[in-house]
């Protein structure tokens, strides 16, 4: 519901940090030890760049954008909903033959032992960010 | 104070990241070259080391030109740190052998990238990064859910888990998906036609030392060599793939060569000439043979040296006449000749004329092609390596060979640091091209 771009990148962080903890919970260590990195990590990181590329709106800007958007897409959620009761509806199956789950349950051992690469690759990505976003805002404290 | 006595002052520390990184491209480059097994605790192949080596080449001549082209020290510093850091993501990317560290790594570069891109403070160069960040984040998209197709088809990340998974797998549909998806996130990435809307805006808008390293090496070892590493160490090339491959090349070589021809922004149409090349690279993979891969790998070596010494040239030219425009440099073959020779072998090489080392390169995916049946598609490699000599005899006739347009117009030489990252380059295609029938025995 807010309306800065920096507060929904850390409110899809907050999200993403959660559902790593459902996925834990699922016993989907591998699964959860992803969506920590790729969207609590490195999606926020990309965020955050993109965002301080952008002129942020002003307050009546952003409410006549919203405003125009709601008259534009009204029926987008109408759609999503009917789609999902058909869907359910229908009662789909969808035969997949997978390979059995990992064997390894324990998250610790996933996130030290398995991703080491990808733990150090993390934090040479969040240093990036924070470099990289200290450089473009001193640019705009410059100007 | 104590500080600076202790340890180094800020020009010093300047400094001190100049040689360093040199230093350690230089090291990176004597490594490669010699047989090791491993590098930065990974393990290294033939397709890696040919990575390896144009990533420390065109690292090396990019820091080291940066020197005479970037007048502000504080800037230059953040430029070197940068590269520094795409560095050591393009390196990860070359030598993983995990999909999923592939792609964190090949995100470092990318982020990298675009931070290098907006350096400048200009209303262009952050329009530029902006479309770079805006693509790149498509590409993510397509292959993040790539990757998590692959892992439900195969149950693992690695390589090999993914051939072995994909190989007894019997979704063929779900594959075949997953890897289209992940081909077009590959194709974004390394700027391939008709996925290569953001190339030329962030190679024309970037500072002149960042074009360089963009367009020698940072597109192609995240986009080109992980679609290369992939077909080699992942799936097999089968029909379906290598009629996209070589459709997507073809266009992608006729396209933004005919674009090249109308361009007047030197960088620009260097860009199109980028994009060009990517496809003959992407057209000896198309071939799935080891003859066509070798020629791809080649290639993708002499495109690393050929164009950063284009870009080089280009940088010289705007640092000293002040323009890249081709319509106002006329000339310039008088007042800088070593700017001027070397622009020649790099475009000779570019368009695959012997004894240079792009026609090595160019003849053994145009005979790799024709071996494997696909004589429609060497005739259109051969046939657009006319093309780029065309667009490049152009560039060289109305920048440095016409009479000059303003006898006023006083230009000096370029640097010892430009001519020296020229004259090296230079050097290195001309004594590839000479020196490779003896190396290879080719008789």
């Amino acid at each position: 519901m807010t309306r800065s771009l920096l507060r929904s990148a850390i409110g899809l962080a907050s999200v993403s940090a959660a559902l790593t903890i459902i996925m834990f919970r699922l016993r989907s260590p591998v699964a959860a030890v992803f969506e920590l990195s790729v969207c609590s990590g490195f999606i926020s990181v990309l965020f955050v760049t993109a965002i301080s590329l952008t002129n942020p709106l002003t307050r009546s800007e952003i409410m006549e954008r919203m405003k125009d958007r709601l008259n534009r897409f009204w029926y987008l959620p109408l759609i999503v909903a009917a789609a999902g009761l058909a869907l359910s509806l229908m009662n789909v199956e969808i035969f997949l033959r997978l390979p059995p789950a990992e064997a390894e349950r324990d998250v610790r051992n996933v996130l030290w032992n398995m991703r080491q690469l990808d733990l150090l690759g993390h934090i040479i990505l969040l240093i990036l960010g924070s470099f990289g976003v200290a450089v473009l805002f001193k640019k705009q404290r410059d100007k | 104070m104590i500080f600076d006595r202790i340890f180094f002052s800020r020009s010093k520390l300047r400094n001190v990241i100049y040689w360093t990184s040199l230093v350690f491209f230089l090291a990176q480059m004597v490594m490669v070259i010699f047989p090791v097994e491993r590098f930065m605790f990974c393990r290294v192949d033939n397709l890696s080391r040919v990575s390896l080596l144009s990533i420390g080449l065109v690292a090396f001549v990019t820091v080291l030109s940066s020197r005479q082209i970037m007048k502000d020290d504080s800037k230059r510093r953040i430029f070197i740190s940068l590269v520094l850091i795409a560095v050591i993501g393009m390196n990860a990317v070359s030598t993983t052998r995990d999909l999923f560290s592939l792609y964190v790594f090949m995100e470092i570069a990318s982020i990298a990238s675009f931070v290098l891109i907006a350096l400048n403070k200009e209303r262009d160069a952050f329009e530029g990064a902006f479309k770079y960040v805006l693509f790149s984040a498509i590409a993510t998209v397509f292959m993040l859910s790539a990757i998590g197709l692959i892992l439900l088809i195969s149950g693992g990340t690695s390589f090999n888990s993914i051939r072995d998974g994909l190989r007894i797998s019997s979704h063929n549909f779900l594959i075949y998906f997953a890897l289209g998806v992940f081909l077009s996130g590959l194709f974004i990435k390394g700027g391939v036609a008709p996925f290569h809307g953001w190339v030329m805006d962030a190679y024309t808008a970037a500072p002149a030392s960042v074009s360089i390293f963009l367009a020698g090496i940072a597109t192609k070892a995240t986009g080109v060599y992980t679609l290369v590493r992939f077909a080699d160490s992942v799936f097999l090339l089968t029909a379906p793939i290598k009629s996209v491959l070589l459709f997507v090349s073809a266009v992608s070589i006729i396209m933004a060569a005919i674009a090249a021809f109308m361009q007047d922004d030197m960088k620009r149409m260097l860009s199109y000439s980028s994009v060009s090349q990517v496809g003959y690279i992407i057209m000896g993979l198309g071939c799935g043979t080891p003859l066509g891969i070798t020629g791809a790998m080649f290639h993708f070596f002499n495109h690393a040296v050929f164009k950063s010494l284009l870009f080089i040239n280009s940088a010289s030219l705007e640092s000293r006449a002040g323009t890249r425009n081709m319509s106002v440099l006329s000339g310039m073959g008088k007042k800088m000749p070593v700017t001027a020779l070397t622009s020649l072998i790099a475009g000779f090489s570019t368009a695959g004329v012997p004894p240079m080392a792009g026609f090595w390169s160019k003849l053994i995916i145009i005979t790799a092609l024709w071996l494997s049946g696909y004589r429609v598609y060497a005739f259109i490699a051969a046939l657009a390596s006319i093309l780029t000599l065309g667009y490049i005899l152009k560039m060289q006739r109305r920048v440095f060979w016409s009479r000059p347009a303003d006898k006023d117009i006083q230009v000096k030489g370029a640097g010892f640091n430009l001519v020296f990252a020229e004259t090296l380059l230079a050097a290195i295609i001309v004594s590839v091209g000479i020196f490779l029938p003896f190396w290879l025995r080719v008789r």
